[in-house]
């Protein structure tokens, strides 16, 4: 059975924050995408569904510069990322938020530190970055653990904590790898929040790699109100930046079905209807 | 696959089925090749980084109190003991000849051109070459070194390069000291097992000592140091399989650089002797 749904390349535009075209990669073993395409718009929210092996992770740190497709290209906020020389990578990732799965945070370093960590790689006065540090981790809310080591937290303050380091920089676009693997159900409830807060408040785009097709539509079906400064059903009142959120299905290194949550929710594909069960 | 500096590259083999002698001696040849490859890429792009900023300045004053005064103790030790074994190996033979005051001379010239860079540079491989192996490859494994380059950091220059610069000066005050407290340990051991008096154990010790003497004790330790603290690096930088390959990475480490650096004190001593006879 064939994919119901084909990617379609969009015109390049200026309003542009990411495009894959014809990506391909691959290790030893084989080819693990295969002519990946797609766009994403500034502000935009890309759900990147799949099961685990299908690339995902690949997928954002190609976003992120941190791997070069073999063949294609991959551009970021204007930018050809998959022929830049390391040391232009280096400046191009400074703009872009990326989130571990684990979390990845330095365990030699306290949570402060870490948090602070892009802020003084830049040489941002200290006394700039003490009032930042707090900011984002009260953001959060996670004020408390500044002196604290990150093997003092749980999972999911971790993850909360490698949020707030993503955030510091104010980064136009953040790259979700699987933020919620692993957690309880409430703990995933908190970070999807948080991903709902960056995206409403600082109108981030943001790609969202998971398994969980329940943190996609928790993204489409919400929006965080700053003025009640709390979770609502429903689109934001926000005319100026919509909130457009769309699914990407990977399946084998290709895509599987690109679409709206209802495309989704209406899918008759019963290898999408899988991920509905 | 285009590659970062600090990614590994692999050989690939498509073949189906068993692969032949021949293949496999092949693919091990270009894997070996290739490991150097990197090997020297990351040695240089380790110095060359010391030239332009961003310097990290404080990892490195870290790296030079883990790496020098952490070692300090066992070079101490170590040092003392070998000079006081030397005086008693070498001492029964001057004895037989009466010729016991030459045993500042022997002992002072092994320590300084050969067994105080050496000994030195062995036992900080030991100590550090593993740890840095360790320290990196977690780092790795658990994406730390990915999350550094997703902030815009190069990790050659945050983590490669402080190390590298931290040996490159500890290790040749840590000989320095080794070969002194090597001395004294010399000289206790001839005092209480050969009854040579303390001053005649320093003058003959001073005396014939040359400039080539101490810049071939200088050039190993500088050396040593280079070796150990870049292999350590290589080793953690390419782990693969987790923390059974960090265990991997780190045996690796020490045995590598303890191979690497008994090599290379044989060309340089050979190179020490050569020019001693040019000049």
């Amino acid at each position: 059975m064939g994919p119901p749904s084909i990617s379609v390349l969009a015109t390049a535009d200026s309003t542009e924050a990411l495009r894959f075209s014809d990506v391909w990669i691959g290790f030893a073993e084989g080819p693990i995408l295969r002519g990946l395409s797609f766009s994403i718009q500034t502000g935009e929210t890309l759900v990147l569904l799949g099961e685990t092996g299908t690339g995902k992770t690949l997928a954002l740190k190609l976003a992120a510069g941190l791997l070069r497709p073999d063949t294609g290209t991959v551009r970021a906020l204007g930018q050809d990322i998959s022929a830049k020389p390391e040391r232009e990578l280096l400046q191009f990732r400074r703009q872009v938020g990326f989130v571990f799965q684990e979390g990845a945070l330095f365990d030699s370093l306290t949570v402060g530190e870490n948090v602070a960590y892009r802020l003084e790689e830049d040489g941002v006065p200290p006394a700039e970055i003490e009032p930042r540090v707090q900011e984002v981790l009260r953001f959060v809310e996670l004020g408390h653990t500044s002196e604290q080591l990150p093997s003092e937290l749980s999972g999911g303050m971790r993850r909360r904590v490698s949020i707030a380091r993503a955030l510091i920089a104010r980064p136009p676009i953040v790259l979700y790898d699987s933020p919620t693997a692993g957690l309880d159900p409430i703990t995933s409830q908190t970070i999807i929040t948080l991903i709902l807060r960056l995206r409403d408040v600082y109108h981030v785009t943001s790609v969202l790699a998971t398994h969980r097709l329940q943190d996609g539509f928790a993204l489409a079906n919400f929006h965080f109100d700053p003025k009640a400064r709390t979770v609502r059903r429903g689109a934001s009142d926000d005319k100026s930046a919509p909130a457009v959120t769309r699914f990407l299905v990977l399946r084998d290194g290709r895509i599987y079905f690109e679409g709206s949550p209802e495309d989704m929710l209406n899918t008759k594909d019963r290898y999408l209807q899988r991920f509905l069960i | 696959m285009p590659e970062t500096p600090l990614q590994v590259t692999h050989s690939q083999s498509n073949d189906a089925g068993t692969p032949s002698v021949v293949e496999v001696l092949t693919d091990a040849a270009k894997h070996t090749v290739l490991q150097v490859q990197d090997y020297a890429k990351l040695s240089y792009h380790s110095v060359l980084n010391l030239f332009t900023p961003p310097r990290y300045g404080q990892d490195t004053v870290q790296q030079m109190d883990d790496i020098g005064v952490g070692s300090l103790p066992i070079v101490l030790l170590s040092g003392f003991f070998i000079g006081a074994v030397m005086v008693l190996q070498t001492g029964a033979q001057f004895q037989r000849f009466g010729q016991v005051s030459l045993t500042g001379d022997i002992v002072c010239l092994a320590l300084v051109r050969e067994l105080g860079p050496s000994i030195t540079g062995l036992l900080v491989a030991g100590r550090c070459s593993s740890g840095i192996a360790s320290e990196l490859g977690s780092m790795l494994v658990t994406e730390q070194v990915d999350a550094m380059r997703a902030m815009g950091t190069d990790p050659g220059r945050k983590l490669v390069s402080p190390r590298v610069l931290a040996s490159l000066v500890v290790v040749p005050l840590l000989t320095t000291i080794s070969v002194f407290i090597g001395l004294v340990g010399g000289m206790v051991a001839s005092v209480f097992s050969l009854r040579l008096s303390a001053t005649t154990f320093w003058q003959r010790a001073i005396a014939i000592l040359e400039f080539s003497d101490l810049m071939q004790g200088f050039t190993k330790s500088v050396v040593f140091g280079f070796i150990l603290s870049t292999v350590g690096c290589y080793q953690g930088l390419n782990v693969r399989g987790g923390t059974q390959g960090v265990g991997r990475a780190t045996t690796q480490a020490v045995v590598v650089s303890s191979v690497l650096i008994i090599v290379a004190d044989t060309f340089l001593t050979r190179l020490a002797l050569f020019l001693a006879d040019k000049l």
